[in-house]
């Protein structure tokens, strides 16, 4: 049901649920003033059998306990017949006249108006309790849903939104370590879009993430227009659209199939490379996978669509031959050597020269049928390089078991990818960096890496040199002694010792130095981004944080600190 | 002509009217003072405040405001009466028809108000 937030703000449900209830309640009371004069018109008898007339207090008594069926008989004396006539009436009326009102109110409570705008009154105020740093997340599917556990995973906010009321239940059924707001809604209604947090100074990013192209730009384009300064990250699978996003600065734009096909080009390039990029991009505490590098040679690319055009991009580029299989070739605007077909058959695949590949590409957008152009191909050939496009992440478990050698999952690849830059904006400079370094520097890096985190993925995190984050340190400048890299990476409770931890790079003054040793000095103003065994960051801010710390550390003398410390210690120096 | 702001009108005016005519009199006197206009007050009242439920403009907030003062003073002054009448044996002496009358004295005044808004609400209104 489409409905205007705009209106739903303005009004609140208590005075929806006051106009609706004005008629019922009118004739709660009409039917009770009117019982209620009936009894007191009507003449009585007392138990002496002297006339008498009830009084506005004994009526309304009456009538309350008669017309909610209570019913605790005639007082003070016995009824008239006359009297019992109007009870009678008036029992009917009032009686009436509640089931009315109460059945009012239950049709009001179940009222689909109604409880939309409850829901969405309640996720607006959530979203306004927000007092820490969020990121707005336009989409709930398969690379949405893993933005936002991993965000969550690190201590970062988001609220959701998306159009379909399934994936936000599943929002709402998922157990994410941070409480995630979500409502279901047209994230491109830029109303909508304000009001789920757009607007709120705590607000750090938004996320366009949805299938829909147009979408996204919409959402890039108000949350551009409404807070220019906010990060944009945006989904884009379309060229034109892509253009079109950065035009009016989008800081971000993520193409789905360019990004896998990137990865693959580095694998090809660097199989090293890969592996840093893929291991540093992990979710938290991933087993660290080892892929087989992928062969140079002639490779068969099955499906010609966005994605197969991204690959082939990308493999032409690297030197490589490649043959396609597209089963509509003129749709898809394949002209070179192109094979008709679908892939799926053993025919098609002779036909493409099977035996003379090193690898296979499934990209169709048909999940079954990538499988079964995997399946065929390894019949024909078992020793062929596999690489398949999965485009549901619910698939995962049949794409694990067909034992296939690189999985092409795009949603992840984004998400992985646009975390990195949410939570670590440095890592994206890094890998900047690190792609002009040789093979065996990568080489020496993956070594380093695999045991640093216990054969897992590790953590990532970025310490900066200032007044406020490393007070100790900037302090201990100000004295003039020298802190070197290597007390913050020292063990805070044996000195002797190093954490388990890697200074990946040292951003100074806008220059990056990758893996700085451990003797250089500390500026202030320094970034450092670290990778390490999961906890290690906890204990490195302890000497980012303590005094005491650092300066056992720096000295190796361990006492209180405080005035009289001071100078009991200045004493016993001198 | 608008049906709607006819009984509209009509209830707000009954209201001050109902309760002017239960108001007027000696404070002290309970002849001067029928318990049945009383009666008739509160429930005009009461329909005048449902009236004005979910009401959307600021004139609607400051009448349904004036209705609930209206409504709970003279609640109040029948709460007295029957406290006085039936709860107590104290009866209808001077003090409580004075303190009873006074309370609808109160009501009185904010029904006014609710009139006076209306008119400027109709004066105001140029269509």
């Amino acid at each position: 049901m489409e409905r205007n937030p705009t209106n739903l703000a303005t009004h609140s449900v208590v005075s929806l649920v006051l106009r609706r209830m004005r008629r019922p309640l009118i004739i709660l009371i009409c039917s009770y003033a009117i019982a209620v004069l009936g009894m007191v018109l009507i003449p009585g008898v007392d138990d002496q059998g002297q006339p008498w007339r009830m009084d506005f207090f004994h009526a309304f008594y009456f009538v309350s306990y008669m017309a909610t069926t209570i019913g605790f008989g005639e007082i003070p004396y016995a009824f008239t017949d006359a009297q019992r006539g109007w009870a009678t009436f008036s029992m009917y009326m009032t009686v009436i006249a509640w089931l009315y009102a109460i059945g009012n109110i239950l049709t009001l409570i179940q009222d689909p108006a109604l409880k939309r705008a409850v829901t969405e009154n309640q996720f607006f105020r959530s979203v306004a309790r927000i007092r820490e740093p969020f990121y707005l997340v336009c989409g709930y599917g398969d690379t949405g849903s893993l933005v936002i556990r991993g965000l969550s995973q690190r201590g970062i906010r988001a609220v959701a939104l998306d159009i379909e009321q399934h994936r936000i239940n599943e929002l709402l059924l998922t157990d994410h370590e941070l409480y995630v707001p979500g409502l279901t809604g047209n994230a491109a209604d830029s109303e909508l879009l304000r009001l789920s947090g757009l607007a709120s100074p705590h607000c750090i990013g938004v996320m366009a993430l949805t299938d829909d192209d147009h979408a996204n730009l919409k959402i890039a384009i108000t949350s551009k227009l409404l807070r220019p300064k906010l990060r944009v990250i945006c989904r884009a699978e379309d060229k034109s659209v892509q253009a079109n996003m950065a035009s009016f600065g989008t800081d971000y734009i993520f193409n789905p199939f360019d990004s896998f096909a990137d990865q693959l080009a580095i694998a090809l390039h660097s199989p090293n490379m890969h592996k840093i990029f893929e291991w540093l991009t992990q979710l938290r505490e991933t087993p660290l996978v080892e892929h087989e590098p992928p062969p140079h040679g002639r490779w068969i690319i099955c499906g010609y669509g966005r994605f197969g055009k991204a690959v082939n991009k990308y493999m032409k580029m690297e030197g490589l031959q490649t043959v396609i299989i597209e089963a509509h070739p003129d749709k898809t605007g394949c002209t070179e050597d192109c094979i008709e077909g679908r892939g799926t058959e053993a025919v098609t695949l002779r036909v493409a020269n099977i035996k003379d590949s090193v690898g296979i590409v499934a990209g169709t957008n048909d999940d079954a049928n990538n499988l079964s152009i995997i399946m065929t191909a390894k019949d024909l050939k078992p020793d062929i390089y596999t690489v398949a496009r999965q485009n549901r992440r619910r698939n995962s478990i049949i794409f694990d078991a067909a034992d296939i050698n690189l999985t092409a999952q795009h949603s992840r690849i984004l998400a992985l990818k646009i975390l990195s830059l949410a939570t670590v904006p440095l890592l994206n400079e890094f890998f900047h960096q690190a792609r002009h370094m040789s093979e065996d520097w990568a080489a020496e890096l993956v070594e380093r890496l695999r045991t640093l985190a216990h054969g897992n993925s590790p953590d990532i995190w970025m310490v900066t040199i200032d007044a406020q984050c490393t007070p100790p340190v900037t302090d201990a400048r100000l004295c003039g002694r020298r802190v070197f890299l290597g007390h913050l990476t020292s063990n805070p409770h044996d000195r002797d010792h190093q954490l388990r931890c890697l200074p990946l790079m040292l951003t100074r003054e806008r220059q990056h130095q990758l893996l700085p040793g451990p003797s250089i000095l500390l500026e202030a103003g320094d970034q450092l981004l670290m990778a390490g065994s999961y906890g290690t960051a906890d204990s490195m801010l302890r000497t980012q944080h303590d005094y005491n710390v650092l300066r056992y550390i720096e000295t190796g003398e361990t006492r209180p600190d405080g005035l009289v410390w001071r100078w009991l210690a200045k004493k016993t120096n001198t | 002509m608008n049906f709607e702001k006819v009984v509209f009108g009509f209830f707000i005016v009954l209201a001050l009217t109902l309760n002017f005519g239960f108001f007027i009199g000696d404070i002290d006197n309970p002849d001067h003072h029928n318990v049945y206009e009383l009666y008739a007050a509160i429930v005009v009242s009461l329909i005048a405040t449902v009236l004005k439920f979910g009401e959307r403009t600021q004139m609607g907030a400051v009448l349904l405001a004036t209705s609930l003062v209206a409504d709970l003073q003279l609640i109040t002054a029948a709460i007295v009466w029957a406290w006085a009448v039936h709860m107590t044996d104290v009866g209808l002496t001077p003090l409580v028809m004075s303190s009873i009358v006074s309370l609808s004295g109160g009501a009185l005044l904010a029904n006014i108000t609710s009139v006076v808004l209306l008119i400027i609400e109709t004066a105001t209104l140029r269509r």
